[in-house]
């Protein structure tokens, strides 16, 4: 089967993209950015964080741009004052779903959120914000995992199954109360299917997953996307 | 077994009934059973035995008719007498007068005959006159007949052809047109294909699926063969919460009986056509419900939506095409095939055809499971059909859709039932669920209520679902406990609009309905409660007024 090409116009650009592509994929493509915090090249769409909501011309309703698959003669908008303002709403209500001071966090200066926060010109949260107190589980010889910080984008999870192959991580409960678990709820010192591989650390958008006294500069920033796509593509 | 020998215990059974001369049809469905249903059967089989009058009396178990407040309820035929509240205790003298005297026990009866006035019932067609338990019974009424008729004399493309014309819309809430579903998954060419009937029924307070399960399985078996047969699955399962025990065991049965007379199995009726059916358990998530987390659930995994594309009908269960559909939905299609898409076409609206299952509760004088034509009016509903409020007091509004529905007020009264109309006003048809609201609610808190549920059962997949229903519940609870700034209205109105619009899937879509509509028909309240600390119908500030008893 050849895989076709489709056109279509992304804030006014005519664009090609091979048939399958996401909106994301083919806006990335053509030097076009959309704000993301779960999606991550290499790993399967996932659609939780709705930062990459997009318009599409002639329909009343958003779409994710991660996984929404292009269609020929689509006509996508990236930016707009509704969607700014959406996604700016979606950023604090995750900065205000737990516990988030970015000066003493690990992932300070090193943070996908904070950044985005910087970027979309989030200076205050609508909504009062929750201090959670959910475990941190820093049993592990070097990876520390911290609740608090996690925004259940499931990259660690995603990474740790589709590209280590072990599915060590999971969640456990469900809505504001979802967690990050090791194996069936284990201390991550006596996870049996731990590989130690530290991918789920280097994925971590925030200071959630982190390795203990490696500066998160290193740890993240390095192309985390490339590296996923190699392992990959590795066959 | 041949569709000709289908025809034949049809006959036999309609001979064999009519050999009585009295049927007593005591409700033995979920509904009636804590009332005591199961003595009041064993108590007409003793009276009918102890008055020489069991040869002409058949008692029979059946399901539902509707009028569960005031159960157990009792049908005589001929005659269609319904008794209410019928207790073991007053089953001789129904027995002695109505059978042996002849003279129907008239304080006895239901009283509320406007109850069944508007109501037209296709799916609940069967309810309250046959034993569910009995595959003879739904033969008797022409059952299987339709899949009978499919397999012998129309082909696939014609059957979506007669399900396209009827014009019905998928009962499970969002009301997408059923044909042109089954024309999805009939078309593609990978195969196997599955049919999932969703009988998830997530909704509190909202019945009606489970009472068809327990009042006629096989309308349901029936429906799911024709539209495998239509779009070419031969596996089939129906997914159905385990809190469900008595609709279970009623399927388990007729799957069981259905098998056993080859209208499920290899050979359908032997003409080669294969089909075959399972039970699927679900935990009891409202989540569960939504087709892409049901996918996930019958493979085995975490209950969570997923996005869509790919749809079902391309990529659903293990990849494959699958049909999704609401057993309401599914129990409509015999009854399509039998008297054709034309004629259903004519029931309802001209965008909406059918009827549609309602549970109708809250502070009405006839609740119950009520099946209306499209397009009846909500004030049908409430006042003639509902009887009413009840001790007459004043109506507030009436939450149509579930607990992501929307509170309309008196004004929208007069509004047509459909998926359109309701959708305009910020409601939706949801399941089914119909909660009428006087003036001892108060709207806040009623909207709070809703919030609360939807936050408890929010899957934590989508930000806005997961993180911005907390916030909104957050603030309602600042707003009814006095600590609420006019500044929330706004906050919430966004919010809300945010959520509708940026959530991964049907939940999340539609929860911020009671909190939209309330701003939108009862702001008034709101301000009340921010501004002067009041609550019209004393129901918040109940802390505020205990601190300030305490300080007293
Ligand atoms: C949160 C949620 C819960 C749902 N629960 C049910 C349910 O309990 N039963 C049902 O039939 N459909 C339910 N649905 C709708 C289904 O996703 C699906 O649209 C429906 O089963 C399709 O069948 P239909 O076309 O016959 O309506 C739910 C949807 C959502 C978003
Ligand atoms: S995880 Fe990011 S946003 Fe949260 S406290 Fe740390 S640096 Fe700040
Ligand atoms: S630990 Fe990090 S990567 Fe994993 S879900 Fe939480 S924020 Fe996402
Ligand atoms: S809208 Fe709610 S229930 Fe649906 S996927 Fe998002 S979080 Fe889960
Ligand atoms: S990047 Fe698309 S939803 Fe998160």
């Amino acid at each position: 089967m050849t895989v076709g090409t489709v056109k279509l116009k992304i804030d006014n650009v005519e664009v090609a993209v091979p048939e399958g592509t996401t909106i994301l994929e083919a806006a990335k493509s053509n030097g076009i950015d959309i704000p993301t915090l779960c999606n991550l090249e290499g790993l399967s769409g996932y659609g939780g964080c709705r930062l990459c909501m997009v318009e599409i011309h002639g329909s009343p309703k958003l779409f994710a741009a991660c996984v929404t698959p292009v269609g020929m003669g689509m006509e996508v908008i990236t930016q707009s004052d509704k969607l700014r303002e959406y996604r700016k709403m979606a950023i604090q209500f995750i900065l205000s779903e737990r516990t988030h001071i970015c000066a003493v966090c690990v992932a300070n200066n090193a943070c996908e959120l904070q950044k985005l926060a910087n970027d979309l010109g989030v200076d205050h949260v609508m909504f009062e914000r929750e201090w959670t107190r959910l475990p941190v589980d820093s049993t592990h010889d070097f990876l520390v995992l911290d609740r608090n910080r996690c925004i259940l984008c499931t990259r660690c999870l995603r990474v740790c199954d589709e590209i280590e192959g072990v599915h060590t991580l999971d969640l456990k409960m469900r809505g504001k109360d979802a967690q990050v678990i090791i194996d069936l709820d284990e201390d991550w010192a006596n996870s049996s299917s731990c590989t130690s591989c530290r991918k789920c650390a280097k994925v971590c958008p925030v200071g959630a997953i982190y390795v203990e006294s490696v500066a998160l500069e290193e740890t993240k920033d390095k192309g985390i996307a490339e590296f996923v796509l190699s392992r990959r593509n590795r066959k | 077994m041949k569709l000709d020998d289908l025809q034949k215990i049809a006959e036999h059974e309609v001979d064999f009934q009519r050999a009585y001369k009295h049927r007593i049809n005591v409700c033995c469905s979920s509904g009636c059973v804590p009332f005591g249903a199961l003595k009041v059967l064993k108590a007409f089989q003793e009276a009918v035995r102890e008055f020489g009058v069991e040869k002409e009396c058949k008692v029979a178990r059946t399901g539902c008719v509707g009028t569960c407040s005031v159960g157990p309820a009792v049908i005589i035929d001929p005659g269609d007498y319904l008794y209410q509240s019928v207790t073991p205790e007053k089953v001789r003298e129904i027995v002695r007068d109505h059978i042996v005297l002849g003279l129907p026990v008239k304080d006895m009866l239901y009283h509320g005959e406007a109850f069944f006035k508007k109501q037209r019932r296709l799916v609940l067609r069967n309810a309250g006159k046959i034993d569910p338990s009995r595959i003879e019974d739904y033969i008797a009424m022409g059952g299987y007949s339709a899949i009978g008729k499919c397999l012998a004399t129309m082909t696939p493309q014609g059957v979506i052809y007669e399900v396209s014309r009827s014009g019905l819309r998928g009962r499970g809430g969002a009301g997408f047109p059923t044909g042109q579903k089954w024309s999805l998954v009939a078309r593609t060419h990978t195969t196997p294909k599955y049919i999932v009937a969703n009988l998830d029924e997530g909704d509190p307070g909202v019945f009606a699926n489970r009472t068809l399960a327990e009042a006629d399985p096989h309308a349901i078996i029936e429906g799911m063969l024709i539209a495998a047969y239509a779009v070419g699955a031969e596996k089939g399962y129906i997914y159905i919460r385990a809190e469900y025990p008595l609709a279970i065991q009623t399927l388990q049965k007729a799957i069981a009986q259905a098998k056993g007379m080859s209208l499920l199995g290899d050979n359908v009726l032997e003409t080669g056509f294969k089909f075959d059916l399972e039970l699927r358990f679900g935990a009891g998530a409202f989540v569960a419900g939504e087709e892409t987390a049901i996918l996930a659930s019958v493979e085995g995994r975490r209950a969570m939506p997923r996005p869509r594309p790919p749809y079902p009908a391309n990529s659903g269960l293990w990849g494959k095409p699958t049909l999704i559909q609401n057993v309401e939905t599914l129990a409509n299609i015999p009854v399509i095939i039998q008297n054709g898409g034309e004629w259903f076409s004519k029931v309802g609206t001209a965008k909406c055809s059918g009827t549609k299952c309602f549970s109708l509760t809250g502070q009405i004088n006839n609740p119950g499971l009520i099946e209306v034509p499209m397009g009846i009016t909500l004030r049908e509903v409430v006042y003639d059909i509902g009887g009413g409020m009840q001790d007459n007091r004043p109506f507030k509004a009436v939450l149509v859709g579930g607990p992501s529905g929307g509170c309309l007020p008196e004004a929208l009264l007069d509004l047509p039932i459909d998926y359109d109309s309701l959708t305009k006003v910020g409601a939706i048809m949801g399941s089914g669920g119909i909660v009428v609201i006087d003036d001892q609610s108060c709207m806040v808190d009623t909207a709070k209520f809703f919030t609360d549920f939807c936050v408890e059962e929010s899957c934590g997949k989508c930000v806005p679902c997961r993180a911005g229903l907390v916030k909104i519940k957050e603030t309602f609870e600042n707003i009814t406990q006095g600590t609420g700034k006019l500044d929330d209205i706004a906050a919430l109105d966004k919010a809300g609009q945010y959520i509708k619009e940026a959530s991964l899937c049907g939940l999340g879509q539609t929860a911020p309905n009671p909190v939209l509509t309330t701003l939108r028909y009862f702001r008034d309240e709101y301000v009340e409660h921010i501004v002067e600390k009041k609550c019209r119908a004393g129901k918040c500030f109940r802390n505020l007024k205990k601190e300030e008893d305490d300080a007293q």
